[in-house]
């Protein structure tokens, strides 16, 4: 789109503008003392529409570092927020601006899986450690970057649970997928209609509506004869699908999945009762009972009033996980692949999304629970309803005949029951 | 057989919905020559503060009114206060345009956040109309109906009133307009407050639809002008037939060539430019 693209041009023009008027706002705390201070760079989108998931981000990482009153192994901590606009060549900039001008040892972030791509080579070359919630596949599986972890989930990692969920709880038969027409959709509903399939049931249509797709109706006309429906959503188009899905009367009537950021609290907390019911899988909600998860969400709503979800809890993970690897190696955060080793042993016995580790990969293995949406309390909610323990981005594949086939993508696996 | 109905109903539905986008830039594109880029985010401002008259708890249809209200006083001060200045200036015209668009974009982000916000339809409008077993909601086909019920009002204003026959005559010909005595710089103020009010209309009618969000304004921008330069600018009846057709192909087009979707909308503008630059109903090449 031509507008999309004047607004990115004019995006990172204004960037290049105010970046050093900025960066005297942007750091939000920092401490005048003799240690030198650990610099995290929160690489987030501020503006745009990916702005309310990026804005949670920084409010989780701000949690966290509260929590630990902005100090790391005796060292004070300074976090470094930049705003890539939701573009990857802004994040490339950022990038580059947070390790050269800032000198970070750290990066968390960024938010989407193409910002991950364009300073995956970067990082790599500066040798930055990079925790991010980007969930692209082949960043932890095929081509794998070894500055990078995850401590969110991959793609299809939480699909492939409730791919089996749908087929064998539920035992549902027939489903039709929708889903943003990106990697992040491909891969969900990849990850999604592989395990329904070997369980029994068979996706029947699958349907790609453009991320910027200016509404759904097209697309509901074409939700027939099926007993479930699978969504895969980004941004606020969970929070659009869903309410058209109701306002052509099929909440209730055919049953509505959704994958990690299709229905999470950043979006709920804009929604009503055409949101009930909607189940989701994902490793996070704020309903979680255990003490590490029911203190981080009262923090988060005593400061910032608001339930965090996929995107602040991701980030405040992110944070414990760098928290654990910087004490493990004693402080010292100048020996780059000592941290990196560290970042990758860390395992969390008690974090908001239960027990935490990591693949050989980088990336995190952990459980992934269903959820349903209820109301309680006078708002809506992601209540669990089902744990599957430990999984990680193989679920229950051997990794080296995983690693061997294609990656998911829109015809992989392919579809063979379509039109049936 | 079903889904081709749904189709139908949805494309007309979502016609309806584009005509009110559409009919001030065209009016605006065919008086001023210019395409107003502001347009898009004049329809998200507009959904915006029919949020916060709502939230007021101002009756939805009250909510409707004050936000065009609004957005004909911001219209008119943009015209007023910006583009009179640049006037004969038509590419320092579309640039201050587009600059604004990025402005009231950026403030309405600030103001409103980047959350999505949904608008409710009116109570007596939710829910659903069932015929001969296909289900469709109530306030999309209500969308339908206002959309030819403004239709008919320009229609009124434009043929059967004093306004109607200068901003005609402004349109054709703005030279022999000025000559003959009709003060066609006031107009260009009267008409980019009613582009700007029915853009503001449109977007909190939009509302309930399309919910509002950052991001909107860009989404719809393309769509109007589509629409523009498929039924010709200026041409009333062009963006009623455009905006009917663009619903046919957006509804049809997303249907059954899933991963042709922009090209199916984008194509028939192409090959328009090309064959007939005028558009449908348009007296000079937009």
């Amino acid at each position: 789109m031509l507008i999309f693209l004047l607004k990115m041009k004019m995006s990172s023009f204004c960037v290049a503008l105010f970046s050093v008027l900025a960066s005297s706002f942007l750091v939000v705390a920092s401490y005048a003392q003799d240690v030198d201070p650990i610099r995290i760079g929160l690489m987030t989108v501020k503006t745009g529409p990916l702005a309310t998931g990026g804005i949670q981000m920084e409010q989780g990482l701000d949690i966290y570092l509260r929590s630990v009153s902005y100090t790391i192994a005796g060292r004070p901590v300074e976090m470094i927020v930049a705003d890539t606009g939701g573009s990857p060549a802004v994040a490339r900039t950022k990038a580059q601006e947070l390790v050269e001008r800032d000198g970070v040892d750290a990066i968390i972030g960024p938010l989407a899986a193409f910002e991950a791509l364009a300073i995956n080579s970067y990082i790599a070359q500066v040798e930055v450690p990079t925790l991010s919630i980007a969930a692209a596949e082949d960043m932890t599986q095929r081509t794998p970057n070894p500055y990078f972890i995850r401590a969110s989930s991959s793609s299809a990692q939480a699909s492939h649970p409730m791919g089996h969920y749908a087929a064998v709880d539920r035992e549902f038969r027939r489903a039709i997928t929708i889903a943003d027409d990106i990697a992040y959709g491909q891969e969900m509903v990849a990850g999604f209609q592989r395990v329904f399939e070997e369980n029994g049931g068979r996706v029947i249509a699958k349907l790609w509506p453009p991320l910027n797709v200016a509404e759904y109706s097209a697309y509901i006309a074409q939700i027939q004869n099926a007993d479930v429906v699978y969504m895969a959503f980004a941004g606020i188009n969970g929070l659009r699908f869903i309410r058209q899905y109701a306002e052509f009367g099929l909440q209730g009537e055919i049953p509505l999945l959704g994958g990690m950021t299709s229905a999470d609290e950043s979006i709920l907390r804009n929604m009503g009762d055409e949101a009930l019911g909607v189940i989701s899988s994902s490793f996070y909600s704020s309903e979680l009972p255990w003490p590490a998860n029911v203190d981080f969400v009262s923090r988060m709503r005593e400061v910032y009033n608001v339930d965090p979800g996929y995107y602040a809890v991701s980030s405040y993970l992110e944070a414990m996980v760098l928290h654990a690897a910087i004490d493990a190696v004693g402080g010292d955060t100048e020996d780059k692949a000592a941290l990196m080793n560290a970042l990758r042993a860390v395992e969390l016995e008690d974090s908001p999304r239960g027990y935490v580790r990591f693949d050989e990969h980088g990336n995190v293995v952990g459980n992934i629970y269903i959820f349903e949406v209820h109301q309680k309390d006078g708002r809506l909610v992601n209540t669990p309803i089902k744990t599957y323990e430990n999984v990680s981005q193989f679920w229950s594949y051997n990794p080296e005949e995983f690693l061997s086939q294609p990656v998911y993508s829109r015809d992989y696996p392919p579809a063979i029951y379509l039109g049936q | 057989m079903t889904l081709y109905i749904i189709l139908t109903i949805n494309s007309i539905t979502m016609g309806g919905l584009l005509f009110l986008l559409s009919a001030g830039f065209s009016l605006i594109f065919g008086l001023m020559r210019i395409p107003n880029l502001t347009h898009g985010a004049l329809f998200m401002l507009g959904a915006y503060f029919g949020v916060t008259f709502l939230r007021m708890g101002v009756n939805f249809w009250v909510a409707v009114i004050f936000a065009g209200i609004v957005l004909a006083i911001i219209g008119g001060a943009i015209e007023r206060l910006l583009l009179r200045r640049l006037a004969g200036q038509e590419l320092a015209q579309v640039l201050v345009t587009l600059g604004l668009a990025f402005i009231i974009a950026d403030a309405c982000l600030l103001i409103w956040t980047g959350d999505p916000i949904p608008l409710s339809a009116p109570e007596s409008l939710r829910g659903v109309e069932r015929f001969f077993g296909i289900v469709f909601p109530r306030y999309r086909l209500a969308v339908v109906v206002i959309a030819l019920i403004v239709a008919v009002g320009l229609w009124f204003l434009l043929e059967r009133t004093r306004l109607g026959a200068m901003i005609r005559a402004g349109v054709d010909d703005p030279e022999m307009a000025r000559v003959t005595g009709i003060p066609v710089s006031r107009l260009f103020t009267i008409v980019f407050a009613l582009g700007a009010a029915l853009a503001g209309v449109g977007g909190v009618l939009s509302g309930p639809i399309l919910s509002v969000y950052p991001g909107l304004d860009a989404e719809m921008l393309p769509l109007a002008l589509i629409i523009v330069i498929l039924g010709g600018a200026g041409s009333l009846p062009g963006a009623l037939l455009g905006s009917f057709v663009i619903g046919f192909i957006y509804n049809f087009g997303q249907a059954f060539f899933p991963d042709l979707a922009y090209v199916v909308l984008f194509l028939p503008m192409l090959l328009m430019l090309v064959l007939r630059p005028q558009g449908l109903f348009g007296k000079h090449p937009s």
